[in-house]
């Protein structure tokens, strides 16, 4: 209260009468309007694409509707959406720890093509070796080559402040085209993908007679393991303080380099999961468009989320499920398949803009100014 | 001679390759200055291409009579406010609204990747017009015109006279900005700002309309990268993602740069040579991606001894990435 206060006295001081229009910081918003905030804010953009797609389509709004449906839970589609949730969540998770120490990854992208470039290479070469082994190696190299390419920009971060988004954003470049080099020498034909013929070995197991079982299970305990250790573990506490403070982190003993680096790691190893799990387990074939812009949309997912793994879920489920339906509703119409990245753009910008109601109060001077005056007059 | 007349075809196309990259950096390094790191730069410049496709395809479609002046005119009108629509997205969402830029400018750019392609694919469709595909040859051609001594002068034409006059007005447009930076005082005052935004408000500079005027100037300016694109360099015709990453392309330039808009034109032209180099040397088709890798990695080094060496006038802006709020000092 002290700093409403504070805020309506220095408006006051810089202008003869009190400006229109004050704001101020919540200290805490409660969970309940954050909540409803939220909900204002999707349904406001669900009205908002609804009447673009009305607007473009000329169709019937229950028809479109039934058509988003169908596109997201239809009898054919549905597997492939749990899958796309498990991919996207999975990638957003593993930003989550480096976003929580304000480490700003951009690279996701990239570290999930790497992983898969380095399991790529082991399931085309690793004949001589019985199954069980070549399959941990598949695993172990692509985690290992996305944690390399996190630590690169954090050890650049940590010891001499480097940027880190614009590194990281430039590695994802560097990682595209390191696979656009592996499509042509791996294959002479000059095609654009390397696909099941070439990736034989240590392929990993297809769980339950279902192609996607083994990702969802992978990604499901990924999300728990995730929520424990950034809410109970001594790492997780370590990198909220960086996050918040890197001086208090100092001033409390925290070797904030080595924070720095090993989240980094984490995060890097963990997007070569994803990537390990979209070769080695989904399609058995590498191209560039291999991640297909998720590493950048988890970094929204993520952020919408506010870092925590279990709302992620439904973050996730958001944007799949309104980008699977707007891609079946362009598809049964006809229309171009990038309909459904203008809707996610549109769902993000008012959960974007609606932080700014759930983090900060807004005053209209109307009416109030004269008892302000009243009040003032009382002080001096 | 022949070798001679290969370097200048090179050189040629490097700028040809290279403007887009101009328009984008010089827009991106504007906007940068206010504090604003504006992810959204890929999306605007699709933004830009696509109203301005919108605007010729109206035009080209929808009147009989032609004249050269309105077939410029109206698409480089419709970009602009394209660009500029775009440009206010993100400014009121990270200026007023105070909301992170990265997840802005991320979500801009798949807004405007997706809105330039959905349209650019399905424009035809909407407007149930009965043209085959998008193809502006008129205007193209009323943007590629050059100088008409430009092929009597042999080489040195060639080389410097050979080009649509976007390619002119993306160095001018570089080197006002980089004038306007350096030496004025809204320069000043705007560099002020990207560094130390409470420090500028204290004296007396309006921060805010600042960072929206670097913003939707600098969206605006990179937006023209997009329209030169199509209009010149494609020669009118539209085709998805043809564009390709050339937008985060135009953001490694600004690092390459060093934030100087008269540096990022030697930049912008290098990495449109290293672009399409592989067309005049001898080295095989497999390294080619390699190659593309270049300007990345040079970028990085760049950021890397930018960051090591620590000479305050080549740091990015202090305040990049971060909003302003008068009661959070």
């Amino acid at each position: 209260m002290n700093k409403e206060i504070a805020a309506s006295e220095k408006a006051n001081a810089h202008s003869k009468s009190a400006p229109f229009i004050t704001i101020t910081k919540r200290d805490a918003s409660s969970l309940k309007r954050n909540i409803v905030v939220r909900i204002i804010a999707i349904a406001a953009a669900l009205v908002v694409s609804a009447l673009l797609t009305l607007f473009i389509t000329g169709e019937n709004p229950i028809k479109l509707f039934s058509t988003v449906i169908e596109g997201a839970f239809g009898q054919f589609r549905i597997w492939g959406t749990a899958q796309s949730v498990a991919m996207l969540l999975g990638i957003a998770l593993a930003l989550t720890p480096a976003f929580k120490m304000k480490f700003w990854n951009t690279g996701g992208e990239g570290q999930v093509l790497i992983g898969a470039l380095a399991s790529a290479l082991v399931m085309m070469t690793a004949g001589g070796l019985p199954h069980w082994l070549a399959s941990i190696l598949v695993i172990l190299a692509g985690v290992l080559a996305g944690a390399i390419w996190g630590i690169i920009p954090a050890i650049f971060k940590a010891y001499w402040k480097t940027n880190e988004t614009l590194f990281t954003l430039m590695m994802n470049y560097v990682a595209i085209q390191l696979i656009k080099y592996f499509l042509k020498v791996a294959d002479g034909s000059g095609s654009s993908t390397v696909g099941p013929s070439l990736l034989l070995y240590g392929r990993l197991p297809v769980l339950f007679n279902q192609q996607y079982m083994l990702n969802i299970i992978v990604v499901a305990a990924m999300t728990i393991m995730m929520y424990i250790y950034l809410k109970i573990s001594k790492h997780g506490y370590e990198i909220s303080v960086v996050g918040e403070s890197e001086n208090t982190a100092k001033y409390i003993g925290i070797n904030v380099k080595k924070v720095v680096i090993r989240t980094m790691a984490l995060s890097g190893a963990l997007c070569g999961l994803i990537g390990v799990l979209l070769v080695g387990a989904t399609s058995y074939s590498i191209d560039p468009n291999l991640a297909g812009g998720n590493g950048f949309t988890a970094i929204m997912v993520s952020w919408l989320a506010k870092f925590n793994p279990i709302i992620m879920i439904f973050t996730t489920l958001l944007i799949v499920v309104l980008s699977r339906g707007a891609e079946n509703v362009s598809m049964t119409l006809g229309l171009n398949k990038s309909f459904s990245d203008i809707l996610t753009g549109i769902i993000l910008f008012f959960i974007i803009g609606c932080e700014f109601f759930i983090n900060y109060q807004i005053h209209f001077n109307i009416g109030k100014k004269r008892k302000e005056e009243a009040e003032d007059n009382g002080n001096n | 001679m022949a070798i001679i007349e290969q370097i200048v075809e090179l050189l040629v196309r490097a700028v040809m390759q290279g403007t887009p990259l101009l328009f984008g950096s010089t827009g991106e390094i504007l906007t940068e200055k206010s504090g604003n790191l504006n992810l959204g730069i890929p999306g605007i410049m699709y933004i830009g291409a696509i109203s301005g496709v919108i605007g010729g395809f109206f035009y080209q479609n929808y009147t009989s009579s032609y004249n050269m002046i309105l077939a410029i005119i109206i698409p480089l009108l419709s970009s602009l406010a394209g660009s500029l629509l775009a440009s206010l997205i993100y400014g009121f969402l990270t200026i007023t609204l105070r909301a992170n830029q990265n997840v802005t400018g991320l979500a801009l750019t798949t807004f405007g990747v997706g809105l330039g392609n959905f349209f650019g694919g399905s424009l035809i469709k909407i407007t149930k017009s009965d043209t085959p595909f998008l193809a502006l040859s008129k205007i193209s051609a009323a943007y590629r015109t050059t100088l008409p001594f430009a092929n009597k002068l042999g080489l040195f034409g060639q080389l410097f006279f050979s080009y649509g006059f976007m390619v002119y007005l993306a160095v001018v447009i570089a080197l006002i900005v980089s004038f306007v930076l350096k030496r004025t005082r809204v320069g000043l005052q705007l560099r002020a700002v990207g560094e130390s935004p409470a420090t500028a408000d204290a004296a007396g500079v309006n921060v805010n309309k600042y960072k929206y005027f670097a913003t939707c100037i600098g969206g605006m300016i990179a937006g023209l990268g997009g329209l030169y694109y199509i209009l010149d360099y494609s020669k009118g015709i539209w085709a998805n993602d043809a564009f390709g990453d050339r937008g985060w392309l135009a953001i490694a330039i600004v690092i390459f740069a060093i934030w100087r808009p008269n540096v990022s034109i030697l930049g912008s032209y290098l990495f449109g040579g290293l672009y399409i180099l592989f067309n005049y040397v001898s080295v095989s088709m497999n390294l080619l991606p390699l190659m593309q890798m270049l300007p990345y990695v040079v970028t990085i080094i760049v950021l890397v001894i930018v960051s090591m060496r620590k000479k305050r006038e080549n740091l990015p802006p202090a305040s990049l990435g971060t909003n302003y709020f008068r009661e959070e000092r």
